[in-house]
């Protein structure tokens, strides 16, 4: 009798959470699909359609989603370049410094990333610092803030520590007998790196490279308050979509391709690291 | 070796200035935020002008009014219900829990602006006005995922000899889970709950797409005034905001790794 109990008791405690993860977790993207192949009648009805998603090859939307893309793989790049000596040095240094250094860098993961953002405003304004800076060196004021540089350095800002992480992660894990026996085989310096480190660090690198892209691709905030709204990316538009412009349609099926891109991303990365890093929340 | 030693050195410049390049722009940020003038770039003197003006503010009060009621509320609802959907999770079929899993992890890895328009398709759907309830429900709707996933891997922890030899002496399930699994559980879930805390707090992106009729918080605030320009008073609500999320980050840190040593 008690079995019978224990598993009835089992059975009630998974439904709660299957009811919410549903309404609020599938049945809003059912409805984001539903709304990307609709679109609205005269009569206020609404039909099966593809043409949300045919409108996006309009030249003006294609500009629109170039543009993220590249500015994405531009910050990505940076931050692997930026990233990779300092995840390099990291791992060769003592345990203690390693240590506060790896906190220092997650902790401005958790500063909000509009004031991260809105810090880069502070700096780069016509009257900001950085130009009293190069004012007071006698060297002309420059107008970055409002440019698309202003909106790569605040996203190279905003996501070089997601690409840190991870590279520091995989170089940690190469054991310092792998690099000894190629020294041991002859290899220089040159060759450890590109035989043994770079391969056995790609991992981390796919990783780094897919946190990076992601937010960068996604982001609204940083080309509104760096770009000043003039180059707008695709979260611009999504969001102009959905709350001035009023389409949800279309902004539906910018989110859905949007998901797209992010999904081949992923799985790219999860084919090569068997997607660890995404598994036991990592948070830290 | 002086070739090793000035490789050494090299190494230190370069991380400082990794370090710089994280740390000074929010420094300046939170220099500026005491700055007697109206400017962010010219220094005229300490004085807490903007923290004053804070508080005359009306916007920003009732910010941090629904900042915090949500982010309260939202946690402590979170965290309960995180508890049961973990347990519930871990007693799944096999099958069964790779599917849910997958759906929990589904806000955790989408995009945050994908979320936000959901959620608003759902609302809108379900004739919910946007405001306190539909924002206090997203805010659910993203931290229990988090919760789930701080406290799985402790119940994985637990032997399945254990709650069974309490049933097989007579407990009942509700005894069971007061007297077996809680106690093993309990800082994970206060963890899941200050994790649920600080990105309620945090969240931009998701509110703003799930508030409405004059209910916002801090972020939106920030967001909508940095639109503007440059404006001090930015500046001291980021120094805030900072110094809370600063601190409730070193609470949950301090938690994990006194529990790590309980471990060891």
């Amino acid at each position: 009798m008690k079995t019978v109990a224990s598993r009835e008791t089992r059975n009630l405690l998974q439904y709660p959470y299957l009811l919410w993860s549903s309404l609020f977790i599938v049945v809003p993207l059912v409805l984001v699909l539903w709304y990307s192949f609709t679109t609205p009648t005269p009569t206020g009805r609404y039909e099966f359609s593809i043409s949300n998603y045919r409108r996006f090859f309009e030249p003006v939307y294609l500009r629109v989603m170039s543009r993220s893309i590249l500015l994405a793989f531009e910050a990505t790049l940076i931050c692997l370049a930026l990233g990779y000596p300092a995840a390099m040095i990291m791992v060769r240094l003592g345990s203690k410094w390693r240590n506060t250094l790896l906190l220092l860098l997650v902790l401005p993961m958790w500063i909000n990333f509009l004031l991260r953002t809105y810090s880069w405003m502070v700096l780069l304004g016509r009257q900001g610092v950085l130009n009293q800076l190069l004012q007071w060196m006698g060297l002309p004021p420059q107008s970055i803030l409002y440019s698309r540089g202003a909106v790569l350095i605040g996203m190279v800002y905003n996501f070089l520590p997601f690409m840190i992480l991870p590279l520091y992660t995989s170089l940690s894990k190469i054991g310092k007998e792998q690099i000894e026996a190629a020294e041991d085989l002859g290899a220089n310096r040159f060759d450890v790196f590109r035989r043994v480190i770079f391969p056995l660090s790609l991992p981390g690198i796919l990783t780094g490279t897919t946190m990076v892209f992601m937010p960068a691709v996604s982001t609204f905030v940083i080309s509104a308050l760096l770009g000043g709204g003039q180059d707008m990316l695709i979260g611009n538009l999504i969001e102009q979509q959905f709350l001035s412009t009023g389409d949800w349609h279309f902004g539906s099926a910018l989110s859905i391709l949007m998901m797209v891109i992010i999904l081949i991303a992923m799985t790219v990365v999860s084919l090569t690291d068997k997607g660890k890093t995404f598994e036991e929340g990592n948070l830290w | 070796m002086v070739k090793l030693r000035n490789h050494a050195s090299l190494s230190k410049v370069y991380i400082l200035l990794v370090l710089l390049f994280l740390y000074a722009p929010i420094g300046v940020l939170i220099i500026f935020s005491f700055n007697n003038l109206r400017s962010t770039s010219v220094w005229g003197g300490f004085s807490l002008r903007w923290y004053r003006e804070l508080l005359q503010d009306r916007q920003i009060l009732s910010a941090l009014y629904y900042t915090l009621s949500i982010a309260i509320l939202s946690s402590i609802i979170s965290a309960a219900a995180g508890t049961v959907a973990a347990i519930g999770i871990h007693r799944m079929h096999p099958i069964a829990r790779k599917v849910v899993l997958a759906i929990n992890n589904v806000p955790v890895l989408n995009p945050d602006i994908v979320t936000g328009v959901s959620l608003m398709t759902l609302f809108t759907a379900l004739r919910l006005r946007l405001g306190f309830t539909t924002l206090l429900l997203s805010h659910i709707t993203f931290n229990i995922p988090y919760v789930v996933l701080c406290i799985l891997p402790r119940l994985r922890q637990i032997p399945k000899e254990v709650t069974e030899a309490a049933m097989d002496l007579g407990a009942t399930p509700p005894y069971v889970f007061f007297h077996v699994i809680l106690p093993e559980i309990r800082s994970a879930i206060f963890t899941g709950f200050l994790i649920a805390f600080t990105l309620s707090v945090d969240d931009f992106v998701i509110s703003f797409f799930t508030t409405g009729s004059g209910v916002n918080n801090l972020p939106i605030v920030v967001y909508s005034m940095a639109r503007r320009g440059i404006n001090p008073k930015i500046n001291a609500v980021s120094s805030l905001l900072f110094i809370t999320v600063f601190c409730l980050l070193m609470i949950i840190n301090k938690r994990d790794t006194n529990i790590q040593k309980l471990e060891v």
